[in-house]
């Protein structure tokens, strides 16, 4: 028996809930609570330590015009042409509007931005058309980020901080979102939470992918809860990968996406066996490349995918990244930290190449979503990368952390401002069928949970990965029922307290759910754009100018194609 | 020669026990990649906390290792028996599992 079994759940009351404590969900939090809303701000993992924000390495765009002058408008034209006609017009261009005004909020809050001459430092990063990337040094712009924002909680009023808290499914009251159910992992008691309004942070589904950049936490999980909400989900067959993951040797201690800086001010070489520079081969293929390093991501992991199927990929799969033409001293110069702890995992950039290859990244796709960030399901809102639209069919480099802060910060005002119209609307029959689910959970020997979401994985890796055929997703889909299938539904449990067969189940629920609608939109979209490349239907194609959006009921996915941006329905 | 995790392993309030798997050894592996294997290959039921998976930036795998504080995600797999505990200072959860959040932020 688990503690779920026999004990009442736990209830709390909240105007706001806010699910997934990353930079997305902590801004929420601050904006919903700067608005006059009661908050709490719940988190599988510590508050503030998982989802992707504090992993991340990189930069942050924004039309500052620090560096050089800028208009949020040329960002936005960027972004919809990284987003190859896909975008949500709407939200791309308030993820633009709004991008200067949260850097500069988080500046005055001493994220530290890296300054030259006194002004914020901006570096050009590949499809902007200028220099509007800011960060912090050393490659601490992530987990300077959630360091901030952490900090501001802390001080916040009427905010609480839940970690350690699964939410299991949001409760519906009369159509509307009025809660939620919860597992809370120390005790394996079951937690009920009503709430006015409920903003989805999860972040994205890149843990559906053998090799990814995100926390263990990032597996989808937000947009099955939403789905089985009554939300929609849109663009869920473009998912980033980005080209230089790190491969070989075995880096630990360190993000896997961390070369991407390095390339920037350092001019590494992308090589392959036979030590030659492939990039240039494939650049003339991308009308808004110049031929330098400036390949967008989806062009750059078909080049190295094609290096390796050509038999001319490094000894572990991918391709070799050489700083052996720079200088020693200009290495450390511009990394010394860093390559002190690549020295201390046996790697001298100054002697010796790296290996790197594609790795899930990010998502385009995600929850479906109005101006207001809400879904159609009322009171159910989205922030950050499980918001889907905003960038299209690929995400020009920058733009996430961007997209937590602005749409992390929308969400959390717009459901302030509806809690303070609302009376709590909860009820017990709301959240019976979840408890239910929980209370059934067993005590067997198998499936091994963890093993079924390794071999997930690996279908989604190599079945749905960036490159795609229509009998490589039908065989996908095949896996992904039978895996549905082997793990039934009754709730696996190990009966004890930090129950990792129960959330290890819980995580499996959502994520075939979530695999299959990335499935199911990679197979019906007939064509070639940005992140989703089918190596049967090459070509990009007018016909396909529509977003694809997913829907559940009774159980199954259902599709529907809409025109980008007004959501007005075709064919 | 494989790797032997001798983890300590039971529930708040129980005697610990230690139990022992072995892993098959390959040069660069984390203990925290040891781990997800015994989850995997072996029992599913084994708790320990993490996140980043090998960012070092969640900071929640902190353990005992060989008697010393540290992260599994930054300590690497070694040949012969390496023996798990759970961080000493903190309340026990289970098996490797402490209460490591500030008390502000438990439910």
């Amino acid at each position: 028996m688990n503690s779920a079994q026999n004990v009442n759940p736990a209830h709390l009351e909240t105007d706001v809930l806010v699910i997934g404590a990353g930079g997305a969900g902590m801004y929420a939090a601050l904006e919903a609570a700067r608005a006059g809303a009661s908050v709490i701000l719940a988190d599988r993992s510590l508050i503030g330590r998982g989802g992707a924000t504090v992993m991340a390495q990189m930069t942050v765009a924004a039309a500052l015009g620090e560096q050089s002058p800028d208009h949020w408008e040329y960002h936005l034209a960027d972004t919809l042409a990284a987003g190859r006609g896909l975008c949500d017009e709407r939200l791309a261009a308030l993820l633009c509007e709004d991008g200067p005004r949260r850097l500069r909020e988080m500046d005055d809050w001493k994220v530290g931005w890296a300054r030259e001459d006194g002004h914020i430092k901006q570096a050009q990063a590949p499809g902007h058309d200028r220099p509007r990337c800011a960060y912090v040094d050393f490659l601490s712009t992530g987990p300077a980020v959630s360091r901030t924002l952490r900090t501001r909680l802390k001080s916040a009023s009427d905010v609480r901080l839940i970690g350690d808290l699964v939410i299991v499914d949001i409760a519906i009251q009369d159509g509307e979102a009025c809660g939620a159910v919860a597992l809370h992992l120390p005790t394996g008691r079951a937690v009920t939470l009503a709430a006015k309004a409920v903003i989805i942070a999860t972040g994205g589904l890149t843990g559906l992918y053998r090799r990814n950049s995100a926390s263990a936490n990032m597996a989808g999980d937000g947009y099955a809860l939403a789905l089985r909400a009554g939300a929609e989900l849109i663009d869920m067959e473009f998912v980033q990968f980005f080209p230089i993951g790190h491969l070989a040797p075995r880096l630990i201690g360190m993000d896997p996406i961390m070369w991407d800086p390095f390339r920037y001010k350092l001019g590494g070489r992308l090589l392959n066996s036979e030590r030659r520079e492939f990039e240039t081969a494939y650049a003339s293929q991308d009308s808004r490349s110049d031929g330098r390093y400036v390949l967008t991501r989806d062009l750059a992991t078909y080049a190295i995918t094609k290096e390796v199927e050509a038999g001319r990929g490094s000894p572990a799969g991918g391709a070799y990244l050489s700083f052996r033409h720079v200088p020693e001293a200009e290495i450390r110069r511009a990394f010394g930290p860093v390559v002190d702890r690549l020295l201390a995992n046996g790697i001298d950039l100054a002697r010796q190449d790296v290996e790197v290859a594609p790795i899930a990244h990010y998502t385009m796709g995600g929850v479906r979503v109005d101006e207001t960030l809400q879904t159609r399901t009322p009171g159910l809102y989205a922030g950050g990368e499980v918001v889907g639209g905003a960038n299209g069919a690929n995400r020009l480099s920058g733009n996430a952390i961007t997209e937590a802060l602005v749409f992390g910060a929308r969400a959390g005002r717009n459901a302030a401002e509806r809690a303070k119209a609302q009376s709590l609307s909860w009820s017990a029959e709301a959240v019976r069928p979840v408890l239910d689910l929980l209370r059934s959970a067993t005590r067997r020997d198998a499936p091994n949970p963890a093993a079924a979401i390794a071999g997930l994985q690996t279908v989604m890796a190599d079945k749905v990965g960036p490159f795609r055929t229509e009998a490589k997703l039908r065989s996908a889909l095949s896996s992904i029922l039978q895996l549905s299938q082997e793990i039934g539904n009754v709730p696996l449990s190990t009966g004890a307290p930090f129950d990792t067969m129960m959330t290890d189940w819980l995580d499996l629920r959502n994520m075939l759910l979530v695999a299959r609608s990335v499935t199911e939109a990679a197979l019906a979209r007939g064509e070639s754009r940005g992140a989703h490349q089918r190596e049967d239907q090459p070509r990009l194609s007018e016909d396909w100018c529509v977003n694809q959006t997913i829907s559940l009921s009774q159980g199954d996915i259902s599709l529907r194609r809409i025109a980008p941006a007004n959501g007005r329905p075709v064919a | 020669m494989n790797t032997t995790l001798r983890i300590r392993r039971g529930n708040a309030g129980e005697t610990p026990r230690f139990e022992e798997f072995d892993v098959t050894f390959e040069p660069g592996q984390s203990v925290l990649d040891g781990l997800r294997m015994v989850r995997r290959l072996i029992d599913p039921t084994l708790a320990y906390r993490y996140s980043c998976i090998n960012a070092n930036a969640c900071k929640e795998c902190m353990m005992l290792i060989d008697g010393t504080v540290d992260y599994a995600c930054t300590v690497r797999l070694k040949q012969g028996v390496m023996t798990l505990a759970p961080l000493p200072k903190k309340a026990l959860i289970r098996d490797l599992v402490t209460e490591i959040a500030p008390p502000d932020e438990r439910l």
